[in-house]
């Protein structure tokens, strides 16, 4: 079971606030699904190898090292909520 | 015209063969959307400037004479998971309300090369999060044969609009049924590639090791045409596999005689509607009846498969969505002092329920002390079920189970708990997690008029098998479905 604690400090690691009605909605539906997912611990897996690709030996991650162009600045920086045109600008990071 | 009997093949032919430009194609369909969609829902954003641009362009080659492109003048829908340069791109996602994309996904780029006519991005679940097109940032999507259903998720706009003849064929993303389960309750058909199969430059990522591209359509030979378009390695994914792509048509329509059908007791069990069952129990015997060898099977690990892909998917899900702070797209929330107040209101405001439900349990399984217990025990598991897989495909060349346990539910019934949502995934979920291609084909309706869909899971990068077995499926079937004779029914 996880308690309203746990639901602040995990909420707080996703970089999420969450209004009290959320972290009460929050806290029943995650036990809940865990409650579900403990099921998994019916299966003995001490000798399974935890699996790490899905379609193993046809997928190439070597390709050759060659530079290519990358989207311009100007294009990536079109979206930005907010820029001076060469970076993006955000709200002091280090409280004094 | 009437737009709804057109398939990618028939709307190809009388552009090439100049009985209709590109143009007025693509401008019956946005009449028709006009008319039609705003009690369906399927379209987010229509891209009239960019799609008659395209038109024109096959115009032009069709008036020189030349042989078109095999997608030439296709008006298609392109789930709005997928990037579109300078076309809005949301995932659904109030967070990405503004965001225009910087340039095309390697999917859309490939259907566009090949002729198609993007008409416009679709409604889906918010990043793909859902199993009914209710968690969509926007509006929910209407199921076009009766609107007071959903469409299923999370691609239900890319499936009503085929349903409801809004556009000829279309694409969207599965990470745990989200191409099938729609495709089911909407009575189209849906293809999920095996993983690798389509490049996945370009969509915006729900769960990498989960994550498929793959096509809609209302006929088995148009899904097929659409994955031989964008099939095949692609050096902007890393993950997209080197291995060569066969002519899908070469296999659709091939006889099915001594081919071995699988039919795994564990995806025949409790839960399954009796209806559905009766339909997917019918098409069996219609497989039989093609000299297929029917062998049952099994596949013990099936009961496990939603708790894994709930951690599995989460977990990877909380990671991807960490980019979405405000910093350099989408909305930022204006008050805050500091950057950490900045990230936080501003996905507080942006990010949905689920959304935000799924990043909190997928935090929680990857957090100090509790990652062997959640995240590395579900990958074990995870190993157990693609096993169940190697052992069914030692005896069997492709397998069928139902697409979805019932046919399309009511919207609000499921909104209340996830866990009742989630199990609308039950059959869906394994292909996943194993990367083994599946299809969803309709294989009959409910008494009350709802479509019913069959399964076809094949092996690694054997979609021409899966494609030959649902072709069959498809024309033994077509006496009871009729995928374009979608009569609406007034919402309840």
């Amino acid at each position: 079971m996880i308690t309203e604690k746990d639901v602040l400090y995990v909420a707080e690691l996703a970089n999420l606030e969450l209004t009290e009605e959320e972290r009460a909605r929050m806290l029943k539906d995650l036990n809940s699904i865990l409650g579900h997912i403990d099921r998994l611990n019916e299966l003995d897996t001490s000798k399974v190898e935890p699996m790490a690709q899905v379609a193993s030996g046809e997928a190439s991650a070597m390709c050759p090292d060659e530079p290519r162009p990358s989207l311009p600045r100007i294009a990536a920086m079109r979206n930005a909520p907010a820029t001076d045109g060469i970076f993006f600008k955000v709200p002091k990071v280090i409280e004094r | 015209m009437n737009l709804d009997p057109l398939t990618v093949d028939s709307a190809r032919t009388a552009v090439q063969e100049k009985a209709i430009t590109a143009t007025a194609l693509a401008e019956a369909f946005y009449q028709k959307i006009e008319g039609e969609d705003g009690a369906i829902g399927a379209y987010l954003t229509l891209c009239r400037e960019h799609a008659y641009q395209q038109a024109a362009y096959i115009d032009a080659l069709a008036d020189k004479g030349d042989a078109l492109p095999p997608l030439a003048g296709v008006p298609i829908a392109v789930k709005d998971v997928f990037a579109t340069k300078g076309v809005r791109t949301t995932a659904g996602s109030k967070i990405l309300a503004n965001f225009l994309a910087p340039y095309d996904a390697t999917a859309v780029q490939r259907l566009e090369a090949a002729g198609a006519v993007v008409l416009g991005k679709t409604n889906c679940d918010e990043f793909a999060m859902g199993s009914s097109n209710e968690n969509s940032g926007f509006h929910p999507v209407r199921n076009p044969h009766d609107h007071s259903r959903v469409p299923g998720g999370s691609s239900g706009g890319s499936a009503a609009a085929v349903a409801a003849g809004m556009a000829v064929a279309s694409i969207g993303s599965d990470t745990g049924g989200s191409i099938r389960q729609p495709a089911a309750l909407c009575g189209v058909v849906g293809l999920k590639p095996t993983y690798g199969r389509v490049s996945r430059y370009g969509l915006i990522a729900f769960a990498s090791s989960l994550d498929h591209v793959g096509p809609f359509g209302k006929t088995v030979k148009d899904v097929a045409l659409m994955l031989q378009c964008i099939a095949g390695r692609d050096p902007m994914d890393s993950t997209s596999a080197n291995v060569p792509v066969p002519n899908y048509l070469d296999h659709v329509g091939k006889p099915l005689a001594g081919i071995r059908i699988g039919v795994p007791k564990e995806y025949f069990g409790e839960g399954l509607d009796r209806e559905v069952r009766a339909a997917v129990d019918s098409a069996i015997q219609e497989l039989a009846r093609a000299e297929c060898e029917i062998v049952p099977i099994s596949m013990p690990h099936t009961e496990y498969a939603i708790p894994t892909y709930y951690v599995v998917a989460t977990a990877e899900a909380s990671s991807n969505l960490a980019r979405y702070d405000g910093v350099r797209y989408g909305i930022r929330s204006r008050e805050s002092k500091t950057l950490q107040e900045m990230y936080r209101r501003t996905r507080d405001a942006g990010l949905g329920t689920e959304v935000k439900r799924r990043i909190m349990l997928g935090t929680y399984a990857l957090s100090a002390g509790y990652y062997d217990a959640y995240y590395l025990k579900a990958q074990r598991v995870r190993s157990l079920l693609a096993r169940d897989f190697n052992g069914a495909f030692a005896k069997v060349d492709a397998i069928v189970t139902p697409t979805t346990p019932t046919a399309a539910f009511k919207l609000g019934e499921k909104v209340d708990d996830p866990l009742a949502m989630y199990l609308a995934d039950i059959y869906t979920v394994t292909a996943n997690l194993a990367g083994v291609p599946g299809i969803s084909v309709p294989c009959g309706k409910t008494r009350e008029g709802l479509p019913i869909g069959i399964q076809i899971l094949g092996r690694h990068f054997d979609e021409a098998m899966v494609l030959r077995v649902a072709h069959v499926v498809e024309h033994a079937m077509a006496p009871t479905v009729n995928p374009l004779s979608t009569s609406p029914k007034a919402g309840a």
